[in-house]
Parts: structure tokens; C-alpha cells; sequence
């Protein structure tokens, strides 16, 4: 009867431990799936910013009308490319940013623009913008870091195999430009 | 983390267990001396636990950022300062943005209070926004944040609140009972005469009590947990020498935070309290030596991770015991440093100094509710909220200028 017991004990313990682990591991993952969501959103307020830098920006640029249509077309494209995979997505943004830099490097011929308040919060808006993109990456790494030292480590691997938890994909940049925050120099 | 906030969880109950037992204890002196019935002493002190403790848990914050006289600004007073809170919210994972809080005051320090991750505040002071530039900023910021996800704010602004409380008690009931012990001692002329005794007895033990817990306090907030702050806040930003740097520009401010008290300094960045005009020293008992903080997060030379900068530590501290244990290193990895912003490459423009001055005393101003009028001469004229007249002269050029009417 004791023996009994012991056994049913056991089993209980082993199916509450079962239960922890895989909660856990069901946080872990939505918590990366939260955090690529992240990412999304950050990217459109990036997309947001641009018609109100253009319209700031036309007014003191006569000459620069390309490097501002470069921008526009840019940011369309990129646009366009949510929902594509990850691989358009990220060329697409990666051109957003380039077209973006050139922009912001001829503003230095525009002494008064570069007084204009509107446009000094803009270029506020748009650095946060880029911290705030590299950042969600980062947390994003971060999370599947922390999915995946669970779902490979001993014992809370038992229960990933079981249960079929995958390993999470790391955010990769592939151009070495991408890899820091594309930084916008505003100088 | 999570052995961290479970130590930070055992900590809280027994400050509270301790404080339950001071409380009682008094109670039950009282009760004894003044209704020769400890028992109803005993209930009155229950109910007064009762109260305290859940005006701490629910109420601490505000009580804290009401004592310090931070004031809540909103994205649009401040986009700067609100932008970097919203990266380090996003960096750290947590889930819902914490309010953010302005101090008028020149001197540089801040500090995070809240129930838990989902009921927190930043507060900086307007001299840290002034004085810092955005990495450092973003550092101090990290720092804050680190001790919201360490669940280091629960305890904070209940060692605020209850022992606040208690030594302040302590000090106004000592006093009144020495006065009560005479007024006792008369009566205790009357009648028996044990009471005044018991009552001069228990006004000496509390007289005495309240600087133990005040010191008690210091021993609560343990340095181990501003160093970890500081792993966490270079974890975040990915970028150690910008905290390293603010903690250098803090170290060498001279001016106290006016609105600080025992009760309050732990939660602050870095000691709130200077010996008169001097800088901070490094030897203060509620935090780490500020040196000694800089060198760790200078020393990270080989990435951002806890590990780094626990191996960093251990390079300083031959011999001490780690800031982090095994367990918690193991479930993190390599991160490495952003890359400083090489001088040849144009540099992102930033606000100098001048700049920011203005920014924040214009943001004082506004949030002290005076007007702004530009005048023509370009002179800009602050306009009290109590101010009568229709319009104003400006002393600069004489021009005679309309106060709006909407006010």
C-alpha cells in the first residue's frame, strides 16, 4: 500500500514538473514571437516618419529633388515588402536606410534647415527610430537565446523533444553595414 | 534572473516580518503602560501594521515620488528623455512603458520605484538631463530599468515607506512620550507608579531604534544590487563606457538632492547626500564606490554580457564572491559592445550642452505652468500663472505685448 503511494507520489511530482517546464517553454516562445512583433512595429513607425521628413526637408531642398524622390520610392518599397519574408524585408529596409543617409548628408548644405525646429524633432524622432529598431532586434536575439538554451539543455530538453519545440531563428544582418544600427549622421 | 528576484522576494517579507515584529512589540509595550492591557495595544498596532504595509505596497511609489517632488511629464515635454526610456523598455523586454517623472532640481541623480513591472516610474532630476548627453543618459536610464526587471523596486519603495515611517514614529514618539512619561509619571503619583517607569523605558529603546533602522535600511538595499544594475544597464545599451561615463560626470557633481532623506537615498543611482560642497565619496554605506563602478563597466573589454561583466568584477574584487551566480550566467551569452561612434565619421548632432540647459529650464517653466511670449525683439518673457494684467512690457525693448486671455 505505502509502496503504492510512493509510486503515485512520484508521478504526480513528475507530471507538475512536466507542466512547469513546458509552460516555461510556452512563455519563452511568445515571448520571441512578441519580440519579432516588435520589431515590425518599429519599422513602421520608421515608414510613418518619412512623408513628414519629406515635407519638412522640400521646402529648403529645390536641388535635391531625386535624393528625395530616392527616399520616397525607398520607403514605398519597403512598404511593399512586409509580409515577403524576411529576406525582402530586410533588403527593402536596408535600402529604405541607405536612401535615408544620402538624404540626411546633404541636409549639411542647409544651414537653415538645420535650424528648423521641426525638423531638429524629426531627426530626434528619426535616431530614437533607429535605436529603437536595433534594440528590438537585439531583445528579439536575446529571446530566442533564452528559447533555445531551454529547449537544448538538459533535463528541460526532455520536454522540448516531446512536446516538438523548435529551435528559434536568430536575426541575422548579412550586409556588415547592417549589422550596427544604421546610423543616420545628421552632422 | 529569477534566482534574483527570489531572493529580492525573501528579502521583502522579512523586512516586513521585522518591521511586524518592531510594530508589535511597541504595541504591546504601550498597551501595557498606557491602557494596562497589552492586548488592546497589541490590536492597535495590527491595525496600524495593516495599514502601513498596504499603503507601502500600493501607495509606495507615489508617496516616493511625492516626497521627492518628481513631477509625471508626457512624451511631447520631453521627446528626448521619453524616447530613451521607450529604448531601454523595448531593450529589456519589459512590457508596458513606466511613467516617467522629473525632478526640479540641479542636482544629477535618479531612481525607479513601483509595485512590480507592470506599476513602475523613472524619476531624473533636471540636472542629470542637463548635464548628460544620450548614451549617458541612456546608461542611467538602463540602470533604472535594470532595477525594474530585477524586481529591485518592490523592496525600494517599501523600505521607503515602512521604515520611512518607522524612524520618523519612532522619532516624534520618543519625544512625545517623554513628555507623556512626565505627564505619566504624575498620574503614576496618583496611582501604582509602575506605568511612568515602563513609559521612559520604552521612549529610551525607541529613541535608541530609530538610528538602527535607519542603518537597517542600508543593509537591505545591498550593494550587490547596484552593481547588478550596472551589468544590466551595459547589457541593455550594449555600450558599458556610456553609464561609466555618467556615473564620472555624477561622481564629480557637488550639489545634494535637496528632497532626499534616510528613508529615500537607497533608490537612488548614486548617493544623494555630499559632505558639505564636497564631490561624492566613495566611501558611502547604501552604494558601491562610484570608482570602483566605473572601473568594473571600463573593464569590459570583451562584450556586454552578465558574464563580461561579471568576469570584469572578479578582475577588481580578487577573490570576492561573484555578482552573479553560475546558474544565471548560464542561461545567457556572448554579447558583444557597440561600436563607439568613430571621431572621422560624422558625428550624429546632438543637443551640447547650451541646448539641453535651455530645453530643460524651458520644460521647468512650463511644468510650473508659466506662459512663454515671444516678444518682437526676440526676447522671450516668462509670464507667471498668477498674473493679472492683460499684457506686459518687455524690459528689453519696450514693446507693450498682450497677455493671451485664454489663461
Amino acid at each position: 500500500m505505502i509502496a503504492l503511494y510512493i509510486i503515485l507520489g512520484i508521478i504526480v511530482l513528475l507530471v507538475l514538473w512536466f507542466v512547469f517546464i513546458y509552460n516555461g517553454l510556452v512563455r519563452l516562445r511568445n515571448q520571441m514571437q512578441n519580440a519579432w512583433a516588435q520589431i515590425d512595429v518599429q519599422l513602421k513607425r520608421r515608414h510613418d516618419l518619412i512623408p513628414n521628413l519629406v515635407e519638412t526637408v522640400k521646402g529648403y531642398m529645390k536641388y535635391e529633388r531625386e535624393t528625395l524622390e530616392a527616399v520616397t520610392n525607398a520607403r514605398n518599397l519597403a512598404q511593399q515588402a512586409i509580409g515577403k519574408g524576411v529576406g525582402a524585408q530586410s533588403q527593402a529596409e536596408q535600402g529604405l536606410s541607405g536612401a535615408l543617409s544620402r538624404l540626411l548628408a546633404v541636409v549639411e548644405n542647409y544651414p537653415d534647415l538645420k535650424a528648423n525646429q521641426n525638423f531638429l524633432a524629426l531627426q530626434e524622432e528619426l535616431t530614437s527610430t533607429e535605436n529603437k529598431i536595433s534594440f528590438s532586434r537585439q531583445y528579439y536575439n536575446d529571446s530566442v537565446l533564452g528559447l533555445n538554451n531551454r529547449v537544448q539543455m538538459f533535463p528541460s530538453n526532455f520536454v522540448a523533444n516531446m512536446t516538438g519545440f523548435k529551435l528559434g531563428e536568430f536575426f541575422e544582418v548579412e550586409a556588415p553595414a547592417e549589422r550596427e544600427a544604421p546610423k543616420v549622421s545628421f552632422s | 534572473m529569477w534566482e534574483q528576484v527570489r531572493s529580492n522576494r525573501i528579502r521583502s517579507a522579512v523586512l516586513v516580518g521585522m518591521m511586524a515584529a518592531l510594530l508589535l512589540a511597541v504595541g504591546y509595550l504601550l498597551g501595557e503602560a498606557f491602557l494596562g492591557n497589552p492586548v488592546g495595544g497589541l490590536v492597535i498596532a495590527l491595525v496600524i501594521l495593516l495599514v502601513l504595509n498596504l499603503v507601502a505596497f500600493f501607495q509606495g511609489d507615489n508617496i516616493m515620488l511625492a516626497v521627492s517632488g518628481a513631477r509625471k511629464i508626457k512624451r511631447d515635454d520631453h521627446p528626448r528623455l521619453y524616447n530613451i526610456v521607450e529604448e531601454m523598455k523595448i531593450a529589456s523586454g519589459l512590457e508596458r512603458m513606466p511613467d516617467i517623472y522629473i525632478i526640479d532640481d540641479p542636482a544629477m541623480n535618479a531612481f525607479a520605484t513601483g509595485r512590480d513591472a507592470n506599476h513602475a516610474s523613472v524619476a531624473v532630476t533636471a540636472g542629470l538631463l542637463q548635464a548628460l548627453n544620450r548614451d549617458e543618459l541612456q546608461g542611467v536610464v538602463g540602470h533604472e530599468i535594470g532595477h525594474i526587471k530585477n524586481r529591485d523596486v518592490l523592496l525600494m519603495s517599501l523600505c521607503g515607506v515602512l521604515l520611512g515611517a518607522i524612524v520618523l514614529l519612532a522619532w516624534y514618539g520618543s519625544r512625545m512620550m517623554l513628555f507623556g512619561g512626565m505627564a505619566g509619571g504624575r498620574r503614576g503619583s496618583r496611582g501604582g507608579g509602575g506605568g511612568g517607569g515602563i513609559i521612559i523605558i520604552v521612549a529610551i529603546v525607541l529613541a535608541i531604534l530609530a538610528p538602527i533602522i535607519a542603518q537597517l535600511i542600508y543593509f537591505a538595499i545591498s550593494r550587490k544590487r547596484e552593481y547588478m544594475a550596472d551589468a544590466s544597464s551595459a547589457l541593455y545599451t550594449r555600450y558599458p563606457e556610456g553609464l561609466a561615463s555618467a556615473l564620472e560626470k555624477l561622481a564629480g557633481s557637488k550639489i545634494e538632492v535637496k528632497a532626499a532623506n534616510d528613508a529615500t537615498a537607497p533608490a537612488y543611482i548614486i548617493n544623494p547626500f555630499r559632505k558639505k560642497g564636497r564631490a561624492a565619496a566613495d566611501l558611502t554605506s547604501t552604494h558601491p564606490p562610484i570608482s570602483e563602478r566605473i572601473r568594473i563597466l571600463r573593464s569590459m573589454a570583451g562584450g556586454a554580457s552578465l558574464a563580461d561583466y561579471n568576469q570584469a568584477y572578479r578582475g577588481i574584487h580578487k577573490g570576492g564572491k561573484p555578482v552573479f551566480s553560475a546558474a544565471t550566467l548560464a542561461s545567457t551569452g556572448a554579447v558583444g559592445i557597440r561600436a563607439a561612434v568613430p571621431e572621422t565619421a560624422p558625428v550624429e548632432r546632438e543637443p551640447s550642452k547650451v541646448e539641453r540647459t535651455r530645453e530643460v529650464s524651458d520644460l521647468m517653466w512650463r511644468m510650473n505652468r508659466y506662459d512663454t511670449i515671444t516678444c518682437e525683439c526676440g526676447t522671450k518673457l516668462k509670464i507667471p500663472p498668477d498674473f493679472k494684467r492683460s499684457n506686459v512690457r518687455c524690459p528689453h525693448c519696450g514693446r507693450i505685448n498682450s497677455v493671451r486671455p485664454n489663461r
